[in-house]
């Protein structure tokens, strides 16, 4: 019977990239009907490897084979021909047209001129899967999620039976993960073939049949997720015993570091994104912010920075007023931001330029004389590498090539590097490994012993609990709630982050 | 005399027209082409050495497609499959461009031992002409339906062009290539190919600008030192006041048609310029034009995302 065949399976894959084994004898199979989740550390090989199902890479040796036929798979039109329908994880969508052009291009369909029944088409695939999607509306204007939900359409529209999805929910709220993985369950139960990767162990957990894990480019083991647990697949991830916890030092220094006094800020278009909101950082003291995404966080990191304008209220560091200074002034000052957004590339890195350069783009203003000293930077750049097991062939490699986690620990690094005295992260370890994200929350922990105020603005509440001394809860912009984090329960500020309360004012 | 002046500044908008419909193919497929003088030039001079041993407008305007065809394949290879900076090789194939015509020009010169003339009856067949019946309407019969018939297929193509992208299937696949090559790409878009068709098409139609440069506002003289005189580079400024679409090329082409031509309509004793004013005219408002666009910021009707970057599948 068709149902036997092995949707998928790949046979000793190899990928090097110049001198870089991305891949190497890989094996790899999906059955129909079985969500398999493919598991990793950060630069281990995971997109690459599945890169070469859709076609955007091609294995240097190795054979595929698809619903038990041998298959070589040239361009990702072969690739669509096949049936395989990836989202990537930085997604290919065409940001100046609409979702319904995004949907139907490329797609292999007669007749010279754009029809207008397509909407039809798309209508009908949204009603069965749940989706809900404005096809007219453009998608630079959409926001994450809705963005992965004509990446998902578009699929659907291909009528593509094996579909890869690679970090879907790195950006997604919990609510939307929740959504997204009964869309997935409900295409196994049409017969699909998924493979997700994710680093959260909850949803591979929840969500997967089987879970191949990776390390260093080889596939090292493939397990039943019945019967594993969270600690193994971190054990078989790492390649050693790992201890997952955060530890939680005390600091006594008592000292007030910054003072925001009814801070109101619009973002570009001149939405009040922060209303009227008030507080302190103390030194040695990790300031957790937790909201549902949209709640003012990115405005408020970028108002403290100096990138957004203050419209009301003052900022306060050391008595002295922040409002109106330049952003240059206020890194000057030892305020440091890393903002990891939603799409991760944009913001805080040149792509195209090596580790050491991005390390010399912050700190070139503090050296002598017309010429920049790489000498210093090159030197931070090697430690960096050590210390968060930054996966990169050498430090004057383009960052662009780097994996998306290890992208990541490049910003956070230099963050962190730079000595501050208030350090501002938001979704610090969005898209890295669970090794990687204990090594931030150690690296974080370590600042604050220094005495530096840390404003952690997260989204796993769990880990905000373990490692914040104090949780600020947004809502709709304003504070709903600062919660101590030995005081509060998990449940208590999912209420204040939906504000069931009634004390953030206006409902939406 | 103002139903002159909109007459003579279509007719000095036309051959921008043209240039301008062409790059706009060229660019909304991620392209940045800056050939377009020396393609123009090429076909310039290709439709009038043909017309002039033929006497055939088919054949002549055929030769100036196929040789602006035949000079964007070589900006297509060089930047399509080898990667070349497009702005560098655009600028060389104006260079290019130039030169070849210049170089068989003046051999077509001397061959011809004085400046080569087009035979009276080729002259008659470009000629303006009223069409029949829609010609004789009092004022919008002179303007609109008493041209010479490249004024049409240069009208015809630009809405032909304007319908095709936004109306058609492959027009949408090739915007999609223009803004984001790597989306496309992964959707099952050949970009390469898609690439290579609307160079191909846009330069063609470029060297079809150069043909109404050597055919018509040449006066059917050969003139070695002066034929395309910048068009080509006003063409490209176009592309951004058309913002990327060519039905609003019409008017732009228009409007620098009408600065082109101002000199000869303005009063003399009215008015006192230098010359060198009103050639610089065109000039000076596509600088401004330049300005005033790299303002305005929305995503559409502003140039294609991927524009100017050459697309390399496994480059991340
Ligand atoms: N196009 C490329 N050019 C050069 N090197 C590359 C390229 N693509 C990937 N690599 C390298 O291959 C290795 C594997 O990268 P890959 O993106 O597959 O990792 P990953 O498992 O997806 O990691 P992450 O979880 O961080 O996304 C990395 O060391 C990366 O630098
Ligand atoms: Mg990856």
């Amino acid at each position: 019977m068709k149902n036997e065949a092995m949707a998928i399976e790949l046979k000793q894959i190899r990928k090097t990239f110049g001198s870089v084994v991305a891949n190497n004898n890989i094996d790899l199979s999906v059955k129909q009907g079985e969500i398999l989740a493919l598991l990793g550390e950060n630069g281990s090989g995971k997109t690459t490897l599945m890169n070469m199902l859709s076609g955007i890479y091609k294995p240097d040796s190795g054979s595929i084979f698809i619903n038990g036929h041998s298959v070589a798979i040239n361009s990702p039109e072969d690739s669509i021909r096949l049936g395989v329908g990836m989202i990537h994880q930085h997604f290919k969508l065409v940001e100046a047209l609409s979702a319904a052009d995004n949907i139907i291009l490329g797609a292999k369909e007669k007749g010279f001129f754009l029809n207008r029944s397509r909407s039809e088409k798309i209508r009908e695939i949204s009603k069965r899967f749940g989706l809900e999607i404005d096809s007219e509306k453009k998608v630079y204007q959409m926001s994450v999620s809705e963005k992965q939900t004509v990446e998902i359409i578009k699929v659907l529209y291909r009528q593509a039976d094996i579909l890869i999805l690679d970090e879907p929910t790195a950006v997604l709220t919990p609510q939307e993960t929740k959504r997204l993985f009964e869309i997935l369950r409900r295409m196994k139960e049409e017969g699909c073939a998924v493979i997700i990767i994710t680093h959260k162990l909850n949803e591979v957990l929840e969500i997967s049949d089987r879970v191949t894990i990776l390390r260093k480019g080889e596939s090292v083991a493939t397990v039943e997720t019945a019967g594993t647990s969270a600690q193994e697949l971190t054990e078989l991830m790492v390649g050693r015993p790992v201890e997952l916890s955060i530890d939680h030092p005390e600091t006594y220094f008592e000292e007030n570091l910054l003072e925001i006094h009814h801070l109101t800020v619009c973002d570009e278009e001149g939405f009040e994104m922060i209303k009227d909101i008030s507080f302190d950082l103390n030194r040695g003291e990790i300031l957790g912010v937790a909201g549902v995404a949209g709640s003012g966080q990115k405005e408020l990191c970028e108002a403290l920075a100096g990138l957004l304008p203050v419209k009301k209220g003052a900022i306060l560091y050391h008595k002295e007023n922040l409002v109106g200074k330049s952003p240059a002034e206020i890194i000057k000052m030892g305020i440091s931001m890393s903002f990891i957004p939603e799409d991760r590339l944009g913001m805080g890195l040149a792509a195209s330029m090596g580790m050491v350069d991005n390390m010399l783009l912050k700190t070139y203003n503090e050296g002598k004389g017309p010429f920049v000293s790489k000498k210093a930077a090159r030197e931070l750049s090697k430690r960096l590498v050590k210390q968060l097991d930054i996966v990169t062939p050498s430090v004057d490699t383009p960052v662009r090539r780097l994996s998306g986690g290890n992208v990541q620990k490049v910003l956070l690094g230099r963050e962190i590097e730079s000595q501050p005295n208030v350090l501002i992260t938001a979704y610090a370890v969005r898209g890295l490994d669970i090794n990687s994200s204990y090594t931030i929350y150690d690296l974080i922990n370590e600042q604050k012993q220094k005495g530096v105020g840390i404003l952690f603005i997260g989204e796993d509440l769990d880990v905000m609990l373990e490692l914040c001394d104090r949780i600020m809860v947004l809502c709709n912009g304003k504070i709903t709630g600062i919660v101590n984090a030995k005081d509060v329960t998990k449940e208590q500020l999912g209420l204040l982050m939906t504000d069931a309360s009634g004390k953030g004012g206006h409902k939406s | 005399m103002i139903i002159n002046f909109l007459f003579a500044a279509i007719k000095a908008g036309t051959p921008l027209l043209f240039g301008t419909t062409g790059e706009i193919m060229t660019q909304k497929t991620g392209n940045l082409n800056l050939g377009v003088e020396g393609m123009m030039f090429m076909g310039a001079f290709m439709s009038f050495f043909v017309a002039y041993h033929s006497d055939s407008l088919v054949l002549a305007l055929l030769a100036a497609f196929a040789i602006g065809v035949f000079a964007a394949l070589i900006y297509a290879v060089l930047t399509v499959s080898f990667m070349a900076n497009q702005n560098v090789t655009g600028l060389t194939l104006t260079i290019f461009g130039t030169g070849f015509a210049k170089f068989f020009g003046a051999m077509m010169i001397d061959e011809a031992g004085g400046s080569p003339k087009l035979s009276g009856k080729f002259l008659k067949a470009v000629s303006e002409k009223a069409i029949p019946v829609l010609g004789d309407i009092p004022v919008v019969g002179k303007l609109l339906f008493s041209h010479n018939p490249l004024v049409y297929l240069a009208v015809a193509i630009a809405i032909l062009c304007t319908l095709y992208l936004l109306k058609t299937r492959s027009g949408l696949n090739m915007r999609a290539v223009g803004e984001n090559p790597g989306a496309a790409d992964a959707a099952g878009i050949n970009v390469t190919l898609t690439k290579y068709l609307h160079i191909l098409v846009g330069g063609g139609i470029c060297g079809l600008g150069g043909a109404y440069l050597s055919l018509i506002n040449g006066g059917g003289i050969w003139n070695n030192s002066s034929v395309v005189n910048g068009q080509g580079w006003i063409s490209v400024a176009l592309v951004i006041f058309a913002s990327w679409n060519p039905a609003k090329a019409i008017i732009g082409s228009l409007v620098f048609g009408a600065f082109s031509v101002l000199q000869f309509y303005v009063p003399k004793n009215i008015i006192e310029v230098p010359n060198a004013f009103y050639v610089m005219l065109p000039f000076l408002i596509t600088t401004f034009v330049l300005i005033i666009t790299s303002m305005r910021k929305s995503k559409e009707g502003s140039q294609p995302a991927g524009c100017g970057v050459n697309y390399f599948r496994e480059e991340r």
